[in-house]
């Protein structure tokens, strides 16, 4: 079997305390994200979800652990990872096009300005921004300044995707519309995406994979959740199929109650940190990963919710 | 309301300025009354003032036809102690211009290096702190013994007042550069060279501007005063040798022209940080 694009090798961070060893944010944790997937990470604030991002990045070091892209260990920030910053991180001297140029030139050394330009001109088209071109971050609204930063991740062209809470600062007509924006880019290009929110909607409309984490501090990864719906849902029929609140059910159940107290339930079933069990939702037992899972077809008369989770 | 106030805070200045007027004009009237004077006082300021017929200090008319003489003719030379204005200005203007430039060559790169590094900018923390509050003037003897020229310690005097603003604004500036703008830089295995032009050097700039605009205010502040302690030219020694020739009327013009000059400075600098300067 191919080696995942990304393999989290039991990382961990650790913060040192007065006295004595430190306490750890998050410890044991083990996942993997294949090729063209859109992984969404959920977990209460404080748990180290944006820490974890930043290890992925390489813009902080794991205190334990390693994680590997493509079979080759991460020691730094690399042009492979694009990363989508929670405050979108824009230069304000910079109008739009010179945001996504800065990215581009860095990316491409060697280009003259006419190749960087239509590299960019394609990027600002593709997230709606044409005519926008030479305003600057202060002059656009909080959509459309995300829609720079997405932009200007895409332009490098990374293999992976990583968004923190993108689109969290967002208004909700606003934050619809940048979903269903960036779900039909990342089917359009195969982006590999690894994701961070709180909004379990976002996560059922975008994500293929849910990985929930549990409260910390020493929080880990509970579960991995299969998004079950189907590969062409949209916004507007996602709530009328049958498993979307079977999955948003068991989301809800996770972060309101279980995720506090997931030691007990771990210790009482036997939970191996390194292979989180993996739930999915409307489609019978919990059952070990299966490759090509996220493409299954929903079936009917599917166990209810009770009989998955336990 | 936004538009009557247009008009009024100009409309308020030029009344407040009628009045300064007036009350100079009637402080400065002859009185008539025949006073008894100290003989050596009346020799001094000439006998109609020692007499009390008329004040010490110049009238409005006497000061506004010496400005007039001197905005007729600022770049005469007649020898070393009668220069137009304007030429003891452009002396006065060089010196501070010399010496700024020299500051900011040392200030802003080394602001910058200090700014990128926290280690660093402890450790030189207790030197500015200590050497900031030292009054320029007070460079001047060591100034003048090692560099054995007076125009060119004048010079240095400048040097040192404009140094410390800059410095520490230019490294308070790169020091506080939005964390967030590196990270972008790091993902994108931008360069360090590059990340200081491109990311450090406009995010800092407008707080460096800020640096250099208070700098350049004391700098014209400092040479009226060291040029009263160097002599020979420039606009400090134009007042200094005035008041050794009790024309209180070419002090006054001189203090007119060092405030407008002062103001001018003030108004290019603060013209450079607009363009610098980016809305968040």
């Amino acid at each position: 079997m191919n080696d995942p694009l990304i393999r989290v090798d039991g990382i961990a961070k650790r913060f040192p305390a007065r006295g004595g060893a430190g306490t750890a944010v998050f410890e044991n944790v083990h996942f993997a994200i294949e090729q063209g997937e859109f992984v969404c990470l959920i977990g209460h604030s404080g748990c180290g979800k944006t820490t974890i991002l930043n290890i992925l990045a390489g813009l902080e070091p794991a205190s334990e652990g390693y994680v590997f892209v493509a079979g080759r260990e991460v020691n730094g920030p690399s042009l492979d990872r694009a990363v989508i910053f929670q405050s979108h991180a824009l230069m304000p001297w910079l109008t739009v096009a010179g945001n996504v140029a800065f990215a581009v030139a860095s990316r491409w050394r060697g280009w003259n300005k006419a190749k960087v330009r239509a590299h960019c001109q394609r990027y600002i088209d593709l997230v709606n921004l044409t005519g926008s071109e030479r305003k600057r971050p202060a002059e656009l609204s909080g959509g459309m300044k995300q829609r720079v930063g997405i932009a200007r991740a895409l332009a490098i062209e990374p293999r992976m995707l990583l968004m923190d809470e993108p689109f969290s600062a967002l208004d909700a007509l606003t934050r619809g519309m940048l979903q269903e924006e960036a779900l039909r880019i990342c089917r359009e290009t195969r982006q590999t995406v690894f994701m961070i929110t709180h909004d379990v909607d976002e996560a059922i409309l975008l994500a293929d994979k849910i990985m929930l984490m549990t409260n910390g501090p020493c929080a880990k990864i509970a579960e991995i959740v299969v998004n079950t719906l189907p590969c062409d849902r949209n916004r507007h029929d996602l709530h009328r199929h049958p498993h979307y609140y079977r999955i948003r059910n068991h989301l809800i159940e996770f972060l309101v109650g279980r995720s506090r107290a997931f030691d007990e339930e771990a210790a009482a079933r036997g939970y191996d940190p390194r292979h989180p069990p993996v739930v999915k939702p409307g489609l019978g037992e919990a059952m070990p990963e299966v490759s090509g899972a996220h493409a299954a077809r929903p079936q009917p008369g599917a166990k209810s919710l009770r009989a998955v989770v336990n | 309301m936004k538009h009557a106030a247009g008009w009024r805070a100009p409309a308020l200045s030029a009344a407040l300025f009628l009045l300064f007027l007036g009350v100079w004009h009637a402080l400065t009237l002859p009185t008539g009354a025949q006073q008894s004077v100290d003989s050596e006082y009346a020799r001094l300021v000439g006998a109609a003032a020692a007499a009390g017929q008329k004040s010490a200090m110049p009238g409005l008319r006497e000061v506004a036809s010496k400005i007039r003489e001197h905005l007729k003719e600022p770049f005469y030379d007649r020898g070393p102690n009668d220069k137009g204005i304007g030429v003891q200005l452009a002396y006065s203007l060089a010196r501070v211009i010399a010496g700024y430039l020299l500051a900011a060559l040392v200030a802003v790169p080394t602001g910058f290096l200090v700014g990128m590094s926290p280690t660093m900018y402890r450790a030189l923390d207790p030197f500015i702190q200590v050497l900031k509050p030292i009054s320029p003037l007070a460079w001047m003897p060591l100034a003048l013994f090692t560099l054995k020229d007076s125009s060119v310690s004048a010079v240095f005097v400048i040097f040192i007042c404009s140094l410390w603003p800059m410095l520490i604004n230019t490294a308070f500036g790169v020091a506080s550069v939005r964390r967030e703008w590196l990270n972008v830089a790091r993902t994108l295995e931008v360069g360090p060279l590059r990340t200081a032009f491109r990311v450090i050097l406009p995010a800092a700039a407008p707080t460096i501007m800020t640096g250099m605009r208070i700098s350049i205010g004391i700098a014209w502040l400092v040479i009226v005063a060291a040029e009263m302690l160097v002599g020979g030219t420039g606009i400090g020694y134009f007042v200094w040798n005035e008041w050794n020739n009790l024309s209180l009327t070419n002090i006054l013009a001189a203090i007119l022209a060092i405030g407008v000059v002062g103001m001018a400075l003030d108004q290019v600098l603060a013209r450079l940080t607009r363009l610098v300067t980016f809305p968040e």
